[in-house]
């Protein structure tokens, strides 16, 4: 087990580093507090901060900052400002969008009014962060590979609580903010439009969320595996390939017949964790402004198993409601 | 023929776990060994066995094959060929598949002179899959409780059994999976994202690990640097795996009610008095 590289056996302490320099304006934005922690030394890099505050920071972290006071604050309401409650009721609080009767207009503070306010703070701050990352990364000459794979889960951010409500026409189709809440809303969606599991898009985000996990599972351990090499020093290997990165690119053309190269094995990363918020979010904007039941769209398209039969109704195929024609299944 | 301009001084002789040298040799790309032999064995078996189950049946649609576990009323015993019986036989062969490519990445392992952290780590997956088709089945008494194998079939088969405790969602390590499953998919991107961004500079030279800590620092306030990141994802996706084989295991031979039901505990706790 000592040769597995798995922890930071000996943790050497050098001197602060303070980063790459950026122009002498944005430099004073970087904080001078420096901190050092052995446990976080064991695994990665032990020094803490600093970090770049810049006005798009603050700014991003104020509208957070408000967003996540307006639901605490609503949630502390909704048990009567009494703290114990509050801790207690935690994940069953829930900060609601506008009940449907208000379409898109602006419901009254207390019936969701609220949640039209957080949300709209929370997406200030999140595009706020996003431009952050994007200037960051140009400031240091860096590509800006960050801020397209962030926009991709701003995407599905967008389509869950403004593109689909808008093109459904009310508020109230958007998710809520709370624990169990955002869970319900989920079992809810799926019910409704006949099982979300046919839908070809949620499969698709399935799949690449399913497939990032086994790619990180075998990138991080290729790499760790061949540290001993020096794997870990990933762009020198994309520069100047070394016995690290043969070692690493033989052992899965001998496994699977098939093999990355130190660079494109962070292109196959890259995509495969873009492509499951994109695939989802499409998913998510088809349902139920495009095809009503995936159940019933699977089924006209021969997707769905033929089961023994038990003699049990189906409700679903009993209800006459969903004997009308298919929406979206031509 | 297949072999990489730098392959043939790595193709050396030996690290294999049985067989000696017997099956020490590669085909095309591939690596052979003992346990390529038995690899292919299992997995040739196995989808045989699906193709006859799916011939038996006369039901060719790649969306619609299903090859179901045998009814309840088996129990842990055998089942006839055509009630369960295949699936049975798939079963076995499928984990001799995965055991022999398990131990075929640690012969190659040992040839290349790496870690085994790629075999361990596929590992964890081999024992989410035991957990559904074995364990709890075995813990609950039926081999009927196994996921069927089928593209449509097993995801009617993760619906159902995900109804049958409510609302699957509030079962608190499928929470934990599920929120590992997105940290590892966000990590991912992260880190794929900020090698590209440094090995595709939008201007200048080539950027270097200083480039990659600074970014992360003025965005975040913390790097974890190049090796940290691997163990770190690493780390993340074995959770996700682990978790997803506990959320499952405990459905069932230790909580048999509405997921949303476990939390009264909480709700309960005299503390609140």
């Amino acid at each position: 087990m000592d040769y597995q590289n798995l922890f930071t056996q000996t943790q050497v302490t050098g001197p602060i580093s303070r980063g790459v320099p950026i122009n002498s304006y944005d430099q004073r934005e970087r904080t001078q507090g420096v901190s050092f922690s052995s446990l976080l030394g064991k695994i990665g890099n032990a020094q803490l901060g600093p970090i770049y505050l810049g006005r798009l920071g603050v700014a991003s972290l104020a509208f957070g900052m408000a967003a996540f006071f307006i639901i605490g604050m609503n949630m502390l309401a909704q048990v009567d400002w009494n703290p114990i409650q509050f801790i207690r009721q935690l994940f069953w609080l829930s900060l609601d969008a506008p009940a449907p009767k208000y379409g898109l207009g602006l419901a009254p503070l207390n019936e969701g009014g609220w949640w039209n306010i957080a949300g709209l703070f929370s997406t200030i701050a999140i595009l706020l962060w996003w431009f952050r990352t994007y200037r960051r990364a140009l400031a240091l000459g860096m590509g800006t590979h960050v801020s397209w794979a962030f926009a991709s889960a701003i995407w599905l951010f967008l389509v869950l609580g403004l593109f689909r409500p808008v093109l459904m026409g009310s508020w109230s189709e958007a998710v809520p903010f709370g624990i169990f809440s955002h869970l319900d809303w989920t079992a809810a969606l799926s019910i409704r439009y006949g099982n979300l599991f046919y839908n070809p898009f949620h499969m698709l985000s399935i799949f690449f969320l399913y497939g990032s996990v086994l790619l990180f599972a075998m990138h991080g351990a290729t790499i760790l595996a061949v540290s001993r090499y020096g794997g870990e020093r990933e762009i020198e290997q994309i520069v100047d390939r070394g016995t690290a990165s043969e070692r690493a690119a033989l052992f899965w053309r001998w496994t699977m017949g098939f093999n990355a190269t130190m660079e494109s094995i962070h292109r196959w990363a890259w995509w495969f964790a873009v492509l499951t918020p994109i695939s989802g979010g499409i998913g998510i904007l088809l349902t139920g402004t495009v095809v009503d039941n995936w159940y019933l769209w699977a089924m006209h398209h021969g997707m769905v198993p033929a089961y023994p039969v038990t003699n049990v109704i189906d409700p679903s195929l009993a209800t006459p409601a969903f004997s009308a024609p298919l929406q979206g299944a031509k | 023929m297949a072999m990489l301009n730098f392959e043939r001084k790595y193709r050396v002789r030996g690290g294999t776990l049985v067989g000696g040298d017997l099956f020490d040799f590669w085909v095309g790309p591939f690596y052979v060994g003992f346990f390529g032999v038995t690899t292919v064995f299992f997995s040739f078996l196995g989808t045989a066995m699906i193709l006859w189950g799916a011939a038996h049946q006369g039901v060719f649609n790649i969306w619609q094959i299903n090859i179901a576990p045998p009814d309840l009323k088996y129990g842990l015993g055998f089942a006839p060929m055509m009630e369960g019986g295949l699936w049975q036989v798939i079963t076995i062969c499928a984990l001799g598949a995965f055991a022999s490519w398990a131990l075929r990445e640690v012969e190659i392992c040992r040839k290349l002179g790496m870690g085994l952290h790629v075999p361990v780590a596929y590992s964890m997956a081999v024992f989410a899959y035991f957990s559904l088709e074995v364990i709890r089945p075995v813990l609950m008494g039926a081999w009927g409780h196994g996921f069927p194998y089928g593209i449509m079939s097993h995801l009617d088969w993760v619906s159902n059994t995900g109804y049958q405790y409510l609302h699957f969602h509030y079962n608190p390590a499928h929470m934990i999976a599920v929120t590992l499953f997105f940290t590892t998919t966000l990590a991912l991107a992260l880190h794929g994202a900020l090698v590209l961004s440094s090995t595709n500079p939008s201007n200048g030279a080539i950027k270097t690990p200083e480039h990659e800590d600074t970014f992360f620092r003025d965005i975040i306030g913390y790097s974890v640097g190049t090796l940290g990141i691997h163990r770190l994802g690493l780390f993340l996706a074995l959770a996700a795996v682990f978790w997803s084989a506990v959320c499952i295991i405990i459905s069932g031979p230790f909580w048999t009610r509405g997921w949303p039901e476990w939390w009264t505990w909480w709700l309960n706790m005299p503390i609140w008095h």
